[in-house]
């Protein structure tokens, strides 16, 4: 029949044009390439840190000494993670963390460091051992403490130096520090002492409370731009805010970039978070909430709209063959 | 004043006095439409339900909208997806209806080129409808700046940077049209109102213009055949139906309509409810920051291919092209030398011509996106640009040669 004929032209150069300059470009327009032009594909590792991709970031630089120290610190993780850790014993050493991880809400060095309570419900366990070891390399942002700067956390290689100390508080917060962790808390403790979210009323301070008068509430506004400004000051500019990230960023780009966000913007100052796969889905289930509210609203209503328009053009279809009936 | 009788019904009444008896007769039930045409002649009345349903989905965004620098991203990202009911339902409906209209009109266009529907007698139809493309595109460009995102901020820079004339610098008419030395306030305020108020009101009027012009050379048909719309009218006013080569807009073909509308919003909602990120750019996702360039800066799909003729070029010639292209098509009625209103598929030469005016138009769609900084990529643009600016002269020639076609043979 022609008309059907006609419909597959006219569907396959629309299908052919969307192809071209949706998938395709966008995949042209976001490759990476190494000095030697090669593409670099940007792999997923599970959120599993064993320092797979340190590796092949120093190896890609061709940086010896680079490459030499970030073997040697992945392998010493290795060797604590081996360890069986004694949580009752971990306990002594966990009190060092509280020195600073105590919900004060105080600025340390730049950022607030955040509450513990879910840490070993989000966090990984070997990321957990390299940051007690040494905080940039577990980071992986070395390169922005290689000369003057400390890492805010830096203090804590001088106070757990024993490998089985380190495996001993790691066990204690994985097993005293997890429990339930809603969206909600896993955001808080994962990202915002850095990113605001400002569609779901949360600062770097945290949520943002409801005020009784004007002043209170400007009072607040000052402290958080002072909040803000220490962030900036510490990370070179003031981290996004991730109201919108679910809609701004693929998919592929939030997972990689969370796991090492050097994969995706080299030099950049923020810090690999650690996440577990749980950890992860727990912080994205929050941004999804708060940058794509309609979700299941869309899901719930969308069937019965498409359910009407088929419905509609059947009898429509029936209309036009009773009027078309004795015309040929 | 006029005689008036007591009326017996509503619609006696409103007969006398604005005799809508012979506007539906005018306008429906004697508004003849040649019987051989096929569901592509449908996508007039699918453009206007798609306009219908922008113009109903934006009055809604209108309300909570702020026309403000300072307020006009959160005021679409967040009070109206996540504060005002079902306000996500109607901003999906705003933008993806915004993307598909220009898949239709294209389709609409490309339809008009294949069977011929430009050539004589028909030069204002083809005339209006590229004024509204015109008009579409001013539109869909005012409204892009609204939601003041990054790609927004950009493409409002670019797009005006090209007022400067090139070489010429006339940096002061860039000035003048956005209100200051960059996209500002007074930018976003006069895109606003020219989004909601003016540029509707000149689609309304180009529309109905656009009918207008149907009305006396009568809409195309599949064959290109000259038909007598009286004798044809009488043939099935008399009840010979088969016999007629005419059948009236209502409710014969206006029942096929609908049907081809049915089909159409199956898409459209699909693309709605679950695809509607193909028409949302992410990177207007992040707010406009003057201070931060994005990686890469392009329109909007439907503007891809005449970007793609500019950018290729240098300063002036570009612009100069870009002009060409962007005129080229209003005068396809008056290039088109040949003596024959049939499908292209009846007129040799021409039916390459069209295929590669088709197939040039997706390839400049496509490298319009892509990086140019990729040397193939850029050579490819270059050969497109000067493809398209090529088959203007070409059609000339082509069609002066064409001999004429015997019809009914």
């Amino acid at each position: 029949m022609r008309e059907l004929k006609i419909l597959v032209v006219v569907v396959f150069f629309s299908l052919l044009t969307y192809y071209l300059v949706e998938p395709y470009a966008h995949h042209e327009m976001h490759k990476k390439v190494d000095a030697q032009g090669n593409e670099i594909k940007i792999e997923s590792h599970g959120f599993i840190y064993e320092g797979k991709a340190d590796i092949v970031e120093a190896e890609r630089a061709g940086d010896a000494s680079k490459l030499a120290a970030k073997k040697a610190f992945w392998a010493d993780v290795a060797a604590v993670a081996k360890l069986k850790g004694n949580a009752a014993a971990g306990e002594a050493g966990f009190g060092l963390c509280m020195g600073c991880h105590n919900g004060a809400n105080m600025n340390m060095g730049g950022v607030i460091p955040p509450n513990l309570d879910h840490a070993g419900a989000i966090y990984d366990k070997n990321y957990l051992i390299a940051l007690i070891k040494d905080p940039a390399m577990a980071s992986n942002v070395d390169h922005k403490y290689s000369d003057t700067m400390m890492h805010p956390m830096g203090s804590i290689k001088s106070m757990m130096t024993d490998n089985q100390q380190i495996a001993d508080v790691v066990a204690y917060i994985l097993e005293n520090k997890a429990g339930e962790v809603t969206p909600k808390e896993a955001y808080m403790e994962a990202c915002m002492r850095c990113h605001a979210v400002r569609y779901g009323k949360l600062t770097q301070l945290g949520e943002t409370p409801a005020f009784k008068h004007e002043k209170e509430a400007l009072a607040y506004k000052i402290k958080v731009i002072d909040e803000q400004d220490a962030v900036k000051a510490y990370m070179g500019k003031l981290p996004p805010d991730l109201s919108m990230i679910i809609r701004a960023r693929s998919t592929h780009f939030l997972e990689t970039f969370i796991e090492n966000p050097q994969s995706q913007l080299p030099g950049t100052s923020m810090p690999r978070v650690g996440l577990t796969h749980e950890g992860y889905e727990k912080v994205t289930a929050y941004l999804t909430e708060v940058g794509d509210p309609s979700k299941e609203k869309r899901e719930a209503i969308g069937p019965i709209v498409i359910g009407f328009f088929i419905l509609f053009s059947l009898l429509a279809l029936l209309w036009k063959k009773s009027q078309w009936r004795d015309l040929h | 004043m006029a005689h008036f009788e007591k009326a017996k019904n509503l619609n006696e009444w409103l007969d006398q006095r604005l005799a809508v008896n012979t506007l539906k007769r005018v306008l429906n039930t004697e508004y003849w439409i040649p019987k051989d045409i096929n569901f592509l002649w449908a996508m007039g009345m699918v453009l206007a339900a798609t306009f219908g349903m922008l113009v109903l989905s934006g009055i809604f965004l209108l309300m909570y909208y702020k026309p403000d620098t300072n307020l006009a991203f959160d005021s679409v990202n967040y009070t109206i997806m996540s504060e005002v009911g079902y306000g996500w339902l109607w901003r999906h409906i705003h933008g993806v209806g915004a993307s598909i209209v220009f898949l239709i009109i294209y389709i609409h266009m490309f339809t008009g080129i294949y069977y011929g529907s430009y050539k004589r007698g028909r030069e204002l139809i083809w005339l209006s409808g590229m004024a509204l493309f015109v008009a579409f595109s001013a539109e869909a460009f005012s409204g892009y700046m609204l939601p003041w995102g990054q790609m927004s901020y950009w493409a409002g820079m670019v797009i005006t940077n090209l007022f400067s004339g090139g070489s010429l610098e006339a940096y002061g008419l860039v000035e003048w049209i956005r209100g200051d030395y960059v996209p500002g306030d007074a930018f976003l305020t006069r895109f606003f109102m020219l989004h909601v108020l003016l540029l509707p009101l000149v689609i309304i009027g180009l529309i109905v213009l656009h009918f207008g012009t149907l009305r006396i050379p009568h809409v195309n048909n599949q064959e290109g055949a000259e038909i007598d719309f009286k004798e044809a009218a009488d043939l099935w006013k008399s009840g010979k139906k088969k016999e007629s080569k005419v059948i009236p807009f209502s409710p014969v073909f206006l029942s096929k309509d609908v049907f081809v509308m049915g089909v159409y919003f199956i898409l459209f909602f699909y693309l709605v409810f679950y695809n509607f990120n193909f028409a949302m750019d992410p990177v207007n996702f992040d707010p406009a920051d003057g201070l931060k360039t994005p990686a890469h800066i392009y329109p909007e799909w439907y503007f891809l291919w005449s970007y793609e003729i500019l950018r290729p070029f240098g300063k002036d010639a570009g612009l100069i092209a870009f002009g060409i292209a962007q005129a080229a098509l209003f005068f396809l009625p008056f290039i088109d030398r040949s003596p024959n209103v049939a499908p292209a598929h009846k007129r040799g030469l021409f039916q390459v011509w069209f295929w590669v005016l088709l197939i040039d138009m997706i390839a400049l769609t496509a490298l319009g996106k892509l990086p140019p900084t990729d040397a193939t990529f850029a050579l490819l643009g270059k050969i497109s640009a000067w493809t398209f600016l090529a088959l203007g002269p070409i059609l000339v020639i082509i069609t002066m040669f064409e001999k004429k076609i015997e019809k009914g043979a």
